[in-house]
């Protein structure tokens, strides 16, 4: 367990490159609206599996990112980029020696287009024709050296792999770096361009995604009696962490305060979620012990809330579970019903989400409740937004992954 | 087939600009691949795999790293195409 003197971290910049903006003002303003991002896909290839939509990017990267740049670079690792550019902007592009400064960009698949696209080139037209950036493509970690090589940053470059939680695991992992004085300044985020039959293909084995092909924009539905599965989506979220004396030593503005981190495992199956959310609820408990922050602060929290049935219901009895007659008190958004479920991104986004909802004290709706499930035993946020308290108040942002990981972020308004 | 040098520094010119984003206009005789035109190890293999397909000659792996400049690459050209 951390001690109580660490060094505080705090959020100075936010970036996000979603199904619904090219950046955080449109994304966020979409959220608070109610958009949906899904949309039925146009692909040559969209027929031959079972689900014929999913949430992309509102704008494509070729539209905001140098083509020579872009060629280079896997999907993936162009959204975070896009979302690195627009955190660090944000952040005032602190002044940093690149010693002190690291990243931690999570992906939960890495570059998987680029892998499949090599592949067909080289079943089509054989080995020498295999693009030489392919590696650097498909790697993993290819999105976090990107926004690495792009600042110089040298206090490490990292990418933390957990599935789903990835992107929320990227943020307790660079809130570490600051912690233990490795770095002052750490860029920290996910990414995830997914959007390709095979993947697709699988999850659709796992009876994972939703089918309801009629009503794309209505598919992503957590806490709705009729959800059956979670919608694809794909884009990043990135934010900008530093040590507080570091921000404060330079003026910066702060959104939040990144408190505290749990991070717990199921031990239970490699997907299925163990259904009385045990796991879950250590994760969440341990976030608020780290981060000093009592049950009765919290006031807001972003689900994981994947649209899945047995997810969605041993989420609601793990924040229970953490938070007992507290959780009567916070207000529970699932943004994924309109954001998609970016995977490995997921967790950044919504931790950016999580963030602005502090810093505004507005939590954002969900959408797509017609029938609400009343083994959900939480104060949803529907339809419209919803004001959150003046005064110290704090949120968490759930993430969990395919094969038990459970991670639970805590911020604090500042 | 053979290729003129005009030709082949005006093919090779193409797909530089292609890979490296260098107007085809700036890719002349005396630059140099590194230095000049900003095409880096990996970028120089999509050049040479991509002009080996344009002018259907082959430049061998251990051939590659002796083309320096543009001249280089265009003389090498001429003469495996020819």
């Amino acid at each position: 367990m951390s001690a109580p003197t660490h060094r505080k971290v705090v959020v100075t910049g936010l970036g996000a490159f979603t199904p619904l903006g090219g950046d955080v003002a449109s994304t966020w303003a979409a959220l608070l609206a109610g958009k949906s991002g899904v949309r039925t896909l146009t692909h040559d290839w969209t027929e031959t599996i079972p689900v014929h939509f999913a949430a992309e990017t509102a704008v494509d990267p070729s539209e905001v990112m140098d083509r020579v740049e872009a060629r280079k670079l896997d999907r993936a690792e162009q959204f975070a980029l896009i979302a690195a550019r627009e955190a660090w902007k944000d952040a005032g592009a602190p002044e940093i020696h690149t010693e002190r400064l690291g990243v931690v960009i999570a992906s939960g698949i890495g570059g998987i287009l680029s892998l499949l696209g090599s592949y067909d080139v080289y079943l089509e037209k054989g080995a020498r024709r295999v693009s030489p950036h392919t590696v650097p493509m498909l790697m993993p970690n290819g999105p976090a050296a990107t926004v690495g090589l792009e600042l110089k940053a040298q206090a490490g470059v990292h990418t933390p792999v957990s599935a789903c939680a990835s992107g929320s695991e990227g943020l307790g992992y660079a809130m570490e770096m600051i912690r233990s004085g490795r770095a002052d300044v750490v860029v920290a985020g996910g990414t995830e361009a997914g959007v390709h039959p095979l993947p697709m293909a699988g999850f659709a084995a796992m009876m994972a995604l939703s089918t309801r092909n009629d009503a794309p924009e209505k598919a992503s539905r957590p806490y709705d009696k009729d959800r059956d599965g979670f919608v694809l989506g794909e884009g990043a979220g990135v934010v900008v962490l530093e040590s507080e004396e570091f921000a404060k030593a330079r003026g910066a503005r702060i959104y939040a305060e990144l408190a505290g981190q749990g991070i717990t495992s199921d031990g239970y199956h490699i997907a299925a979620p163990d259904p009385e959310g045990r796991g879950a609820a250590r994760a969440m408990k341990l976030a608020l012990v780290d981060g000093g922050v009592a049950a009765s602060e919290v006031v807001h929290l972003n689900a994981h809330a994947t649209s899945t049935p047995a997810g969605d219901i041993a989420e609601s009895l793990a924040i229970r579970g953490a938070l007992g007659a507290d959780t009567d008190h916070v207000a529970v958004s699932a943004t994924k019903s309109m954001t998609g479920h970016l995977l490995g991104g997921a967790g950044a986004i919504e931790s950016v989400f999580t963030i602005l909802a502090l810093h505004h004290r507005i939590a954002p709706p969900t959408i797509n409740i017609e029938n609400f499930d009343d083994e959900i035993k939480l104060d949803v946020v529907r339809d419209q937004p919803r004001s959150l308290p003046e005064g110290s108040i704090a949120a968490l942002n759930n993430s969990f992954g395919f094969g038990g990981h459970n991670v639970a972020l805590v911020f604090r308004s500042v | 087939m053979a290729h003129s040098v005009d030709e082949v520094l005006a093919g090779l010119a193409e797909i530089v600009e292609e890979v490296a984003g260098i107007p085809a206009s700036s890719v002349l005789m005396d630059k140099s691949f590194t230095d000049d035109l900003d095409v880096d190890s990996l970028s120089m293999v999509e050049v040479v795999v991509a002009a080996e397909e344009k002018f259907g000659c082959k430049i061998p792996d251990d051939d590659v790293k002796n083309l320096v400049t543009v001249g280089d690459a265009v003389n090498y050209i001429v003469k495996a195409a020819n």
